[in-house]
C-alpha cells in the first residue's frame, strides 16, 4: 500500500490523503473493530475453545486417546483414503486442465462445465448418488457387483470414491488458468528442437504449472483429510472398520465421550493449519509476483 | 491469409512445423472418462431417480410438509448467509487490503481456515463455544440461529477472497479525481469503490449461496435435526436415506442442485458482463 501511494503525484495524494484522515479514524477504526470482531467471535475464539477443552485436564487424556485402536483405525482409514484420492485427482487434475486448455474435441464444452458439479452438490447428495449406482441392492451395478462379489458401499471403494468426487475439481482449476497464461511457446520450441512429447512436458510443461499443481494438490489434500457429508452416507461407519477421522469426531461426541471428540478434532485442526501455512507461503509468492510467463523464460534460460 | 491457410492444410509435412499438441484422442478420452465414471454417471442416476415415480412422485416428494420444511429453512438461511457475507465479507477485505495493523498477515491468513477446516470439527468447535456449555452463557445449539452462525463460519472466505484481489488492483487514480473534484470520502466509497467491487461481492456471494444450502458436516451437530424446526435440507436428505426412502432424498436433492446452479449460471452472465467492461482482467 505504502509502496503504491509514494509512487503517486504528489498533489493528488494530499488531497485524498488528507480527506482519508479527517474521514478516517473513527471510520477506520469502527470497520477495523467490527471486522476482527466478527472474525474473533466466529473462528478464532471457537477454535481456541476447542484447545482449551481438550487439554482442559492435561496432557494425558489426550495421549490415552491418541492410543485407542478406534483412533488409531480411523486415522489410518483417513490417511489411507487420501494417499488413494491425491494422486488420483492430480494425474487427472493435469490431464484434465491440458486437454481443456489446448484441444478441441467433441464434448469439450461439457466437460469444462461438468468439471465443476462437485462445487455445487452438497456432499450429502454425492453420497446419495454413490448409493443409487453402487447399492448391492437396488444400485444400477448392483447386480454386476453382486456376482463379481465386490462391495463398494460400507467399504473402502465407495469412501475413496465419494472423496475423489468431492475433491475433484481443485488441480484442473489451479492448473487451467497458468496453462493458459503460459501459451504454447516454450513447448513448441521444445518439440520442434526434437524433444519428446514425455521429454517435452516433463521439462518445459510440468515445471512452468508446477505451483499450481502443488496448491491444487495442498487443497485437494485437505478436502480429502476432512470429507464428512460425502463418506458418512456411503461408509456406514462401522467403528473400527469404516469409521475417518471426521466420522470419528462426531461418532465419539455422540457417545458423549468429548475428550475423544476434541483430541480427533485436534489432529484434524493441526493437519489443517498445516494446509493454512502451505497455503499461504503460496499465496504470499504468488501476490508478491504474478506473471508466470515470465517465469517459464527464467527457467528455461537456467537451465541452458 | 486464406491461401497461406489453404497452403497448410494442402501440404502439412513438408515445410510446416511439428506441432506439439497432439491430436490424437487419448487425453480428452481419459479425462472424459474419469469424469463420467465419477461425477456424470451418478448424478445422472439421483436425476433419473427422483422422477422415477413420474413428475407426481417428485412433486409429491417434494412438498411433503418435511421436506418443504426443510427446504424453506436452507433457502432462508442461505440468503441471510448471502446478505451477512457480503456486509462482513467486504469489510474484513476492506481491512485487509486498506488498512493497516500489527498482526495482519495473520489475520489474512486466518481467512482460509474454514476452507481447511474439516466442517465436522468446525460444527464440534461452534458448539464447545456456544452450546449448552457456553463460557459466554450462550446457548445457541439446536436453534436456527446456531445453523445460521455454522454457514457463516463454513461460507466466510467466499466475499473475502473473491473481493480482496480486485481492491488490491483498484486504481486509486480514481478515487484521487473524485477526491480532487471535491466528492466526500463516503461518496467516492458509494459512487467509485463499490460499484468496482460490486462484480466481486456478487461472485462470492454466489459461491457462498450454493456452499450454504449443500452445508452439512458444520450444521449437523449444532442443528439438532428437530423436523420442522432445525432440520436443514441435507440432514433432511441424510434421514430419508437412512429410511430407505431414496426417491424422496432424490427428488430435494435435484430441488438443490437446480438452485445451486442456477446461481452458479447468472454467477457466470456477472462475470461475463464484468470482463467485457473491464478489458484489463
Amino acid at each position: 500500500m505504502t509502496a503504491q501511494s509514494l509512487g503517486q503525484p504528489a498533489a493528488a495524494v494530499t488531497r485524498l490523503a488528507i480527506q482519508e484522515q479527517r474521514f478516517g479514524r473513527v471510520a477506520r477504526y469502527g470497520v477495523r473493530g467490527v471486522a476482527l470482531g466478527y472474525l474473533a467471535f466466529l473462528l478464532v475464539l471457537p477454535v481456541a475453545m476447542v484447545f482449551i477443552r481438550t487439554f482442559e485436564r492435561g496432557l494425558e487424556p489426550v495421549l490415552e486417546t491418541l492410543q485407542t485402536p478406534a483412533f488409531r483405525s480411523a486415522f489410518v482409514l483417513t490417511l489411507t483414503i487420501t494417499l488413494i484420492a491425491v494422486p488420483a485427482n492430480t494425474v487427472f487434475g493435469i490431464v484434465a486442465a491440458l486437454v481443456l486448455v489446448r484441444r478441441r474435441f467433441p464434448g469439450r464444452a461439457l466437460l469444462n462445465a461438468v468439471i465443476d458439479l462437485p462445487f455445487a452438490l452438497s456432499p450429502v447428495i454425492i453420497g446419495l448418488s454413490l448409493i443409487l449406482v453402487y447399492s448391492n441392492t437396488t444400485g444400477w451395478l448392483g447386480g454386476v457387483l453382486n456376482d463379481l462379489n465386490i462391495r463398494v458401499l460400507f467399504a473402502l471403494p465407495g469412501m475413496v470414491l465419494a472423496t475423489i468426487f468431492v475433491a475433484l475439481p481443485f488441480v484442473v482449476r489451479e492448473v487451467m488458468p497458468v496453462l493458459r497464461e503460459i501459451g504454447t511457446d516454450q513447448e513448441e520450441a521444445a518439440y520442434t528442437l526434437g524433444a519428446s512429447k514425455w521429454k517435452t512436458f516433463w521439462s518445459i510443461t510440468l515445471p512452468s504449472i508446477k505451483w499450481a499443481v502443488i496448491y491444487g494438490v495442498i487443497l485437494t489434500t485437505a478436502r480429502s483429510l476432512g470429507e464428512f457429508g460425502a463418506v458418512a452416507v456411503v461408509s456406514g461407519k462401522l467403528a473400527g472398520k469404516t469409521e475417518t477421522l471426521t466420522l470419528h469426531v462426531e461418532e465419539q461426541f455422540l457417545r458423549l465421550n468429548l475428550v475423544g471428540a476434541y483430541t480427533a478434532s485436534i489432529v484434524l485442526a493441526l493437519m489443517a493449519v498445516a494446509v493454512l501455512i502451505g497455503m499461504e507461503l503460496y499465496q504470499s509468492g504468488r501476490f508478491r509476483r504474478r506473471p508466470t510467463a515470465s517465469e517459464a523464460d527464467v527457467a528455461v534460460e537456467e537451465k541452458a | 491469409m486464406t491461401s497461406v491457410a489453404a497452403t497448410r492444410t494442402a501440404s502439412p509435412r513438408p515445410g510446416s512445423l511439428p506441432r506439439y499438441d497432439g491430436r490424437g484422442l487419448l487425453g480428452p478420452g481419459l479425462a472424459t472418462t474419469y469424469l463420467g465414471l465419477i461425477v456424470l454417471i451418478p448424478v445422472a442416476a439421483v436425476a433419473l431417480r427422483s422422477v422415477q415415480g413420474g413428475l407426481d412422485g417428485f412433486v409429491r416428494a417434494v412438498s411433503s410438509p418435511q421436506a418443504q420444511a426443510a427446504l424453506l429453512l436452507t433457502f432462508v438461511l442461505a440468503l441471510l448467509v448471502v446478505a451477512i457475507n457480503a456486509v462482513a465479507g467486504t469489510m474484513i477485505a476492506w481491512v485487509l487490503v486498506r488498512d493497516d495493523f500489527p498482526g495482519k498477515r495473520f489475520v489474512n491468513a486466518l481467512i482460509d481456515l474454514p476452507f481447511a477446516l474439516p466442517t465436522i470439527v468446525a460444527g464440534l468447535t461452534l458448539i464447545t463455544l456456544y452450546g449448552a456449555r457456553s463460557p459466554f452463557g450462550v446457548n445457541i445449539a439446536y436453534t436456527q440461529l446456531g445453523i445460521l452462525v455454522a454457514l457463516l463460519f463454513v461460507t466466510l472466505p467466499f466475499v473475502v477472497r473473491s473481493v480482496q484481489p480486485v481492491l488490491l488492483e483498484l486504481d486509486r487514480d480514481m478515487e484521487e479525481a473524485a477526491a480532487s473534484l471535491g466528492a466526500g470520502t463516503p461518496t467516492i466509497l458509494r459512487r467509485i469503490v463499490l460499484p468496482n467491487l460490486m462484480p466481486a461481492i456478487l461472485t462470492g456471494s454466489a459461491l457462498a449461496f450454493a456452499r450454504a444450502i449443500g452445508e452439512f458436516g458444520s450444521v449437523v451437530l449444532i442443528s439438532g435435526n428437530i423436523p420442522y424446526k432445525t432440520e436443514a435440507a441435507s440432514v433432511y436428505i441424510i434421514s430419508q436415506i437412512e429410511n430407505d426412502n431414496t426417491g424422496g432424498a432424490a427428488a430435494v436433492s435435484v430441488v438443490l442442485l437446480a438452485a445451486s446452479l442456477v446461481m452458479l449460471a447468472l454467477l457466470d452472465l456477472v462475470r461475463r458482463r464484468s470482463s467485457r467492461h473491464d478489458a484489463s482482467v
